[in-house]
């Protein structure tokens, strides 16, 4: 039997393209027009080709930014997956403690960002802040606004302390559909607990591991709210991360063009680690079931 | 390998047990003898696992102790008493190889290569995946994956027990036989005490030497297949083995006699006065259909199972169940039953009653 081939069902993807094109590729458009042209002002637009593009690829500016954003996500990333790892392997099963302890674990993830960076913000403060004041009681020169160093490491451990639940909380649920049977049969066999986590409990959270990881590399790579309130990027440009650059390019210095450009170039450089990372992991694991 | 003793053994999963009830377990001793295979029948939720768990280490028992040979290891962790056990569903390391798989047991105890590559080669040739020994287990189906498990929980030689908790239940039935039969031909060559966990009553004659059935919490009675059929300890032994079980009928007692609904059965050997609820226990086997002797039958259904017929039927509103043989014609002339004296088994609350003297 023949299928029938009707052409007319496009017709029902319509309203998803309108919608898409309104939300998504109509604004992304307006910035690709942005990033190819350039004004003197009085809203007249001249075209500008691909200049933007090559003044932005050759930006000592922008290529600090981005050594700042990469150094950024691999320390965040290497203290929280392992770390998140560690704390749903030792959080408790089941129980009162169990739900405890999830509620405690979500209640950084429900603060709204700028209100995490604000907390951050007064609590290392060296004048009134718990931290920042308690550091200098006991004679340690701590002080995030003059001090680079100060101002990073208050800026990872306010991250670490944002996020690391959410791999936690992705991990433990993992860990909870392992059935008992696994635990039991290593028992009778044997295992130490490092073979109990290589073989069983790795396994087994490799794929909500997978998701917490890109995740966790997508927002890090994109943070703005929180180090922008906490030191607005400095001291000097010191935490000055891609997306408060760009900010600063497009709404303080009102570049537009330079901005567009940069945007494009950001977005596909997100877009183009994560497609790899997922399909290196994805390959990995297609590898392993061979 | 040891003679395992388990001494006013019970188990509650409750800390603070109130009544007997609250026992998973009841208590009991038990003994199961060094080299001996048992299988452990019981339906679900009567505490076989329980039981197995217990003997393994995975769990500690609320009271009572667990003796190999002459030492107590109620306390021991399951590594220390050298066991391996196999799980209803396949448990394997998914990231390993199969080989990896069988050799890591042996691994973890610090055996040598050598020793490990050729009991691995052995372990694989048995379950029948020598072929498959450097794939991922990862993508194997279910019934390999339960080899992969059963060679794991067979790959150590000098293990005290081999428990087995319901392992076959994921296999297809034609890989189950050959399985089965590679289990016993292992214990013939290895004489491992091996513990059985099933509730398919197939399974556990099959198996075992020695069948041990369970009925909420408790051993009701151990036995070779023969005992437990015909003279069955407790009215549940009458009713899960066998199929279709044993016919219960309400009886009083008098000598060598049973009263029945109104009707006098003759038994085969005396008893003295036996108290409580009384009834008597007679195997389909052993019923005959007849044209007027013995006790009026109503008969419901007739089901031809190729090799008998089973025929169902009521007396005064008790389930009776007849089997009878090929080629006896059933008709409307059939209207009674009768039991061989001697096979009938007499209980009061549920126990089996010994008889005084023969008849």
């Amino acid at each position: 039997m023949d299928k029938t081939l009707n052409n007319k069902a496009w017709f029902l993807v319509l309203p998803v393209l309108v919608v898409v094109a309104f939300s998504a590729i109509i604004p992304l458009m307006t910035v690709v027009n942005y990033s190819v042209n350039d004004t003197f002002g009085d809203n007249q637009f001249f075209w500008n080709g691909l200049a933007w593009f090559e003044e932005m690829v050759s930006s000592d500016r922008l290529h600090a930014a981005l050594g700042r954003q990469v150094l950024f996500s691999a320390i965040i990333l290497a203290i929280e997956v392992p770390l998140g790892i560690y704390i749903a392997l030792n959080m408790p099963k089941k129980g009162v403690w169990a739900s405890l302890c999830l509620v405690l674990m979500s209640l950084p993830l429900l603060i709204p960002f700028n209100v995490v960076g604000t907390i951050w913000q007064i609590f290392g403060r060296v004048d009134i802040g718990l931290l920042g004041h308690t550091l200098a009681a006991f004679g340690i020169d701590y002080n995030y606004t003059n001090d680079p160093i100060d101002a990073w490491v208050t800026i990872i451990i306010m991250d670490v302390w944002h996020w690391t639940s959410l791999i936690s909380l992705l991990c433990y649920a993992g860990l909870q559909s392992i059935p008992q049977a696994y635990y039991q049969a290593a028992r009778v066999d044997q295992a130490s607990r490092w073979s109990v986590f290589r073989y069983i409990e790795l396994p087994k959270m490799q794929g909500v591991l997978l998701i917490a990881v890109l995740l966790r590399f997508m927002d890090s790579f994109m943070i703005y709210t929180e180090p922008f309130v906490l030191t607005g990027g400095g001291p000097g440009n010191s935490t000055t991360f891609l997306s408060i650059d760009l900010v600063k390019m497009a709404i303080g210095q009102f570049d537009l063009g330079p901005a567009a450009a940069f945007s494009i170039m950001y977005f596909l450089v997100i877009l183009l680690v994560s497609w790899v990372f997922y399909t290196v992991m994805t390959n990995l694991d297609k590898a392993e079931g061979r | 390998m040891a003679k395992i003793t388990l001494k006013t053994l019970a188990h509650s999963y409750n800390p603070a047990p109130k009544s007997e009830s609250d026992f998973a377990l009841k208590e009991m001793d038990h003994v199961w003898d060094d080299g001996g295979a048992y299988a452990l029948l019981g339906s679900s939720g009567c505490g076989k696992t329980t039981l197995l768990n217990i003997i393994s280490g995975l769990l500690r028992p609320s009271q009572g102790r667990v003796l190999f040979g002459e030492t107590d290891v109620t306390d021991a962790e399951t590594a220390q008493r050298n066991i391996a056990q196999v799980f209803q569903f396949p448990v394997v390391y998914d990231t390993m190889t199969v080989r990896e798989n069988l050799a890591f047991p042996l691994r973890n105890r610090g055996m040598d290569a050598a020793y490990i590559k050729g009991r691995v080669g052995q372990i694989a040739a048995m379950i029948g995946m020598e072929a498959m020994l450097d794939k991922k287990a990862r993508g194997l189906t279910a019934d390999a994956k339960q080899k992969i498990s059963l060679g794991r929980g067979m790959v150590r030689e000098d293990v005290n027990a081999i428990l087995f908790d319901e392992p076959l239940t994921v296999i297809d039935p034609h890989m189950k036989w050959e399985l089965r039969t590679q289990l016993k031909q292992l214990h013939r060559e290895f004489g491992h005490t091996m513990i059985y966990v099933t509730h398919d009553q197939t399974e556990a004659l099959t198996f075992a030497d020695k069948v041990v059935v369970m009925y909420d919490g408790r051993v009701v009675q151990m036995g070779t297949p023969e005992e437990l059929f015909e003279t069955p300890q407790h009215t549940f032994v009458g009713y899960f083995i066998g199929s279709p079980g044993m016919n219960l009928l309400p009886a009083e007692i008098h000598g060598n006699h049973a009263h029945v609904m109104g009707s006098t059965v003759p038994l085969g050997a005396a008893y003295g006065h036996v108290k409580g609820r009384t009834q008597i226990g007679i195997r389909p086997e052993y019923a005959v259909l007849t044209e007027g002797a013995g006790l009026p039958i109503t008969i419901k259904r007739v089901e031809d199972v190729g090799r008998h017929r089973i025929i169902r039927g009521e007396v005064g509103g008790n389930t009776v169940n007849v089997i009878a043989p090929e080629g006896m014609a059933v008709d409307a002339s059939l209207t009674h039953v009768t039991f061989t004296p001697d096979r009938i088994n007499v209980y009061a609350d549920d126990w089996r009653v010994a008889p005084e003297r023969a008849a």
